[in-house]
């Protein structure tokens, strides 16, 4: 019965989602009150039935319920709760749930906290998301029913992918989906401006915290992958340019850009056309990396079982909204020249210049990620692109691109001198330069991938300190206290983000450079030894659990005689798959990390253990926090409010020239 | 120059901290194989430095018929098999080259992470240096037309560029009061 | 509408365009390199009588098929009766590669098993499975280590490679054969083959 009220509440939202994609838009060209104002309650009755739908598939989950042929294949009886409950999001039809569901979370974020928009460009927003809603909602319902059951019953499930059981599995979905997802906003806000022609800054403005909550998101979705994959892999690896991995990554660079973009949009007026692309090719990426993890034309470690059915709907749906995104942008796109003047040597250029080259390092993704699907449907043989060389291509596109992210602060908008500015960053970047090559000789390991990376990352650190220096001495005489606090949360979160960068080149270099590791075969009371750690066997022991059969080891960890820590690496049979997994133990330090899993155990009683050094790769995901915590600094921005509430005196007056 | 003094002193910061990370790092440690010790455990792979080579192709290589891993990265039999190759081969004094080339020879171009550069991969290995050139060249023909409207702007009346002046600067102040920081900077 | 603002939705276009087309075809199918150049030489033990050995050059002059199998192979039990029935009807002569029979199967333990052990326990499977599911094979040849297989760009079982009266390989089949495949892809290519000469 529940799953049936899951299913019907489900429909209940399409048609929502459809009331809401439609009446607003019409009420808007129409400019009829009544009408756009059908968009807010329909957002959120469409909210209300799709949680509600989501919640009775949990329950399935939850109570075992293996009538559910979804619940039957994805969860068991003896699944930990906390498993059970994100088992629902681990398979296709519910991750698809969880899609709609968060885009309905997002609109209804938009009807509470952007009540200060004009009504008619509200109303298209809440249009356009429906739509989108609508194509997803429906997507499910026909290709993809969550609810399906299976009668008989069976008595038990099959279990979720023991990869999945892990608290990775609990945060890293719903992130990523709410970045994903997220940037709909920003596309949502850019058609509505499309459509009614008003295509001042005020769009930007009003899209820029949106933009940057769904990057934070991404940021985040994307780290805690990375995270996983390195400690629940078993060999310390963190990046694998696979193509899903792809498949977020250029949305995420894609928003970069769009974030930098609708900063000069809204400060100058400038980049309108460029932006409005920006904000639909970040949501079409995201669109598309949908398409490439459901449709099974691609091989990837992440895809879903698929269906050549759902691939075909998922590729109409991206045809029309894409395609009619693109279309109106081609109809309205030359309202959308002029803009603010800039000299050749601005921020403005900088910035566009960034924009061009993450725009540039992006399509290479794609290009990278899809070209063995070219070559395939023209018939000219199978390759495969992987990591060597993503990595030989993205290194030369970023490089300038970090390089210039720390001199473009040091521009003025408009117009500055370029000799003048070359000249004050002129120290930082030469010490730059020679701490790169410093460092790489100190650490024995002089090669340009080492020496670029340490240098880029100095230059960052450098160049965010010679900033920093430089706006506390603005107001002279001024204390302390009341210097740092005439800098804004905005310019806070740009210097933090920024920063952030620097600190992940680091992690990045270091551990590509130095890491080390070694398998041995360890008997009780045999000692190895990496990278000056000496680990010292103490047995393996039987440590079953709920859904599991598993052997834990014991490693002592220990340097110059002192004992670190006990790592109990695991190896794991999951009854219900009789699949194998390792579970690495880490010792994790702020400069390195000691990685130990565990292998099998031989005929004469030893284990096979790997053992890891990773030095700094802490630093890749600290500096993924400083990023989000940059992007958090400037989304919340007091400015923000204060607009907010001036444009909602001002808003009654505007509806009229807007519609 | 006022930044030299923070500048200098973080130079000094940043070489001490290479200094304590190389020290962190403690080398190049090699594990001690001596078999004479019977606490120190054996090394699964009888040559270190074979194995570091094995493996390190090894992550070149795909498994066929893995989700995307590489033959490094998959327990799968067929991913062993040629794990095996791969070391045997290179045991046999052979160079990596070689063992790629024998891997190609049976499985095809797919086998290769990094596809190489032929008639079909070329727009592969050229279209980031296309759409790079690419994208400078609109980048600066934007820039260019901008000056150029900007010069046209110029050639106004005095009295058109004393409004314009007077526009520009309350475009300025304006940016002041939202309270665009960066443009203070 | 000025045309440089369409270029996005045209890029678009060919771009949904290829996505449409990737739909239809398999990623998971790798063609072989070895296409039209002469098959992999190799000496391999015969399964019915494992101290003679089966070389390629034996076959020289017929066009004949070198079909992958193993009795732990599943999907070789689907093809099995099709490959029995072409045997009755004399449609071409195969030849068996009995894929790494024992070290193959992820039931058994095979490791630090001799060799001996293991070329035993390989003939008494693959010839008890023969015996129940029926022997269409001219021969099968043991493949125990996999080696030959590698040779032949093999990556799962069952394969089935077209070979030319001069040794060369012509087709591959990838997967249990069906009778379509038969009918329509391997049965024509076999005619042409022999009329080549």
């Amino acid at each position: 019965m529940i799953p049936e009220l899951g299913h019907f509440a489900l429909i209940l939202a399409l048609v929502l989602s459809l009331v809401q994609a439609v009446v607003p838009l019409v009420g808007a060209q129409r400019n009829s009150m009544a009408l756009m104002a059908v968009g807010r309650p329909a957002a959120q009755g469409q909210f209300f039935f799709i949680v509600f739908s989501y919640v009775c598939l949990t329950w399935a989950f939850v109570t075992s319920d293996f009538s559910v042929q979804l619940a039957a294949t994805n969860s068991h009886s003896e699944t930990p709760i906390m498993y059970k409950i994100t088992g629902v999001w681990g398979n296709h039809e519910g991750s698809l749930l969880l899609w709609a569901m968060s885009l309905s979370l997002w609109t209804v974020a938009v009807t509470v906290f952007s009540r200060h928009l004009p009504d008619a460009f509200l109303a298209r927003v809440l249009g356009v998301l429906g739509l989108v809603s609508a194509g997803f909602i429906s997507f499910t319902l026909v290709t993809s029913n969550p609810f399906e059951r299976l009668l008989p019953a069976v008595a038990d499930g099959r279990d979720l992918n023991p990869l999945l059981q892990d608290p990775g599995m609990i945060i890293h979905p719903p992130l990523l989906y709410m970045g994903y997802v997220g940037f709909s906003v920003a596309f949502a806000f850019a058609i509505a401006a499309l459509m009614s022609g008003r295509l001042d800054a005020a769009w930007a403005r009003w899209s820029r915290p949106w933009t940057t909550i769904a990057w934070v998101f991404l940021t985040a979705g994307i780290a805690v992958g990375s995270g996983w994959a390195y400690y629940e892999l078993g060999w310390g690896g963190w990046w694998f340019w696979d193509p899903v991995e792809n498949a977020s990554f250029m949305p995420w660079l894609l928003g970069t850009a769009l974030m930098h973009s609708l900063a000069v949009t809204e400060k100058r007026g400038a980049f309108r056309s460029w932006t409005v692309l920006l904000a639909i090719g970040a949501f079409s990426l995201s669109l598309l990396g949908t398409f490439l993890v459901r449709s099974g034309v691609i091989t990837s470690v992440h895809a879903f079982a698929t269906d050549p059915k759902r691939g075909l709907y998922i590729l109409a749906l991206l045809v029309i909204v894409i395609g009619a995104s693109l279309l109106l942008y081609a109809m309205r796109a030359n309202k959308l020249m002029g803009g603010g003047s800039f000299a050749l040597v601005s921020r403005e250029t900088s910035l566009l210049a960034n924009n061009v080259l993450l725009t540039v390092a992006s399509a290479s993704v794609l290009l990278g990620t899809l070209y063995p699907l070219f070559l395939d449907a023209l018939n000219l043989g199978k390759i495969s692109v992987g990591p060597p060389y993503f990595e030989a291509v993205f290194v030369p596109l970023m490089t300038p691109v970090v390089v210039l992210m720390m001199f473009g602060p040091f521009l003025r908008w408009k117009d500055d001198d370029l000799a003048a500015a070359v000249r004050k960053v002129a120290p930082a970047f030469i010490a730059s330069v020679l701490i790169g090559f410093g460092t790489a000789w100190a650490v024995d390991h002089v090669t340009w991938r080492t020496v670029l990376g340490l240098s880029l990352a100095a230059w960052v650190v450098l160049a965010s300190i010679q900033l920093l220096a430089g706006r506390l001495k603005e107001r002279a005489g001024a204390s302390a206290g009341s210097r740092l606090r005439s800098i804004t949360a905005s310019w806070w979160g740009m210097w933090l983000a920024h920063l952030g960068i620097g600190v992940f080149i680091i992690g990045v270099t270091m551990v590509g450079s130095l890491d080390q590791s070694l398998d041995v075969k360890m008997k009780e009371g045999q000692r190895a030894e990496l990278a000056g750690y000496s680990f010292v066997f103490r047995g393996a022991v039987d440590a079953d659990g709920p859904n599991y059969d598993a052997a834990r080891g014991n490693i002592e960890l220990s340097r110059d005689g002192r004992v670190l820590d006990t790592l109990t690496p695991e190896k794991r049979v999951y009854r219900a798959q009789g699949m194998p997994m390792t579970e690495a133990s880490l010792d994790i330090g702020v400069f390195r990390d000691v990685y130990v899993s565990l292998g099998e155990q031989l005929e004469d009683g030893a284990w096979i253990v790997s053992l890891y050094y990773k030095p700094f790769i802490s630093w890749i995901w600290m500096g993924c926090v400083l990023m989000g915590l940059g992007g958090i600094f400037a989304a919340a921005d007091r400015r923000y409010r204060r607009l907010a509430a001036r444009e909602a005196a001002g808003a009654g007056q505007r509806v009229a020239a807007s519609a | 120059m006022p930044v030299d003094a923070p500048l200098a002193m973080l130079r000094r910061a940043a070489l001490t901290g290479a200094v304590v990370a190389s020290v962190a790092l403690g080398g190049p440690a090699w594990a001690d194989t001596a078999p004479a010790d019977p606490a120190l455990a054996p090394t699964v792979a009888a040559n270190p430095a074979l194995e570091a080579d094995t493996m390190e192709l090894a992550h070149k290589l795909r498994c066929l018929v893995c989700q995307n891993q590489s033959i490094a990265e998959s327990n799968a039999p067929l991913a062993v098999d040629l794990r095996n190759q791969v070391r045997e081969q290179l045991a046999a004094g052979k160079t990596k080259d070689d063992v790629i080339d024998y891997l190609v020879d049976r499985y095809g171009d797919f086998v290769l992470y990094e596809p190489p550069f032929k008639a079909v991969t070329v727009l592969l290995w050229l279209g980031p240096v296309v759409l790079l050139v690419g994208g400078a060249a609109w980048l600066a023909f934007r820039l260019r037309r901008r000056r150029e409207e900007a010069a046209a702007e110029r050639g106004l009346s005095a009295a058109d560029r004393a409004r314009a002046r007077a526009l520009l600067e309350g475009g300025a102040a304006g940016a002041a009061q939202s309270e665009s920081p960066e443009s203070r900077s | 509408m000025k045309a440089k603002f369409l270029v996005p939705l045209l890029l678009f276009f060919g771009l949904a365009g290829f996505l449409a087309f990737g739909l239809t075809l398999n990623p998971r199918e790798v063609p072989s390199p070895l296409i039209d150049k002469p098959a992999p030489d190799f000496s391999l033990a015969r399964l019915d009588k494992p101290e003679q050995t089966f070389a390629l050059k034996e076959m020289q002059g017929q066009v004949w098929m070198l079909n992958v199998w193993a009795s732990w192979c599943v999907a070789c039990r689907q093809e099995h009766p099709l490959l029995v029935q072409m045997a009755k009807q004399k449609i071409v002569p195969v030849v068996g590669l009995n894929y790494k029979e024992v070290r193959g199967d992820g039931a058994i333990n095979a490791r630090g098993m001799a060799l001996e052990a293991e070329t035993a326990m390989a003939i008494e499977r693959a010839r008890r499975w023969l015996s129940d599911h029926g022997d269409p094979y001219v021969l099968s040849v043991l493949d125990i280590d996999g080696r030959v297989g590698i040779d032949f760009g093999v990556y799962g079982v069952p394969e089935t490679f077209l070979i030319d009266r001069d040794g060369r390989i012509r087709y591959k089949h990838i997967g249990p054969i069906t009778p379509e495949a038969l009918k329509d892809v391997l049965i024509p290519r076999i005619e042409e083959l022999r009329r080549a000469g």
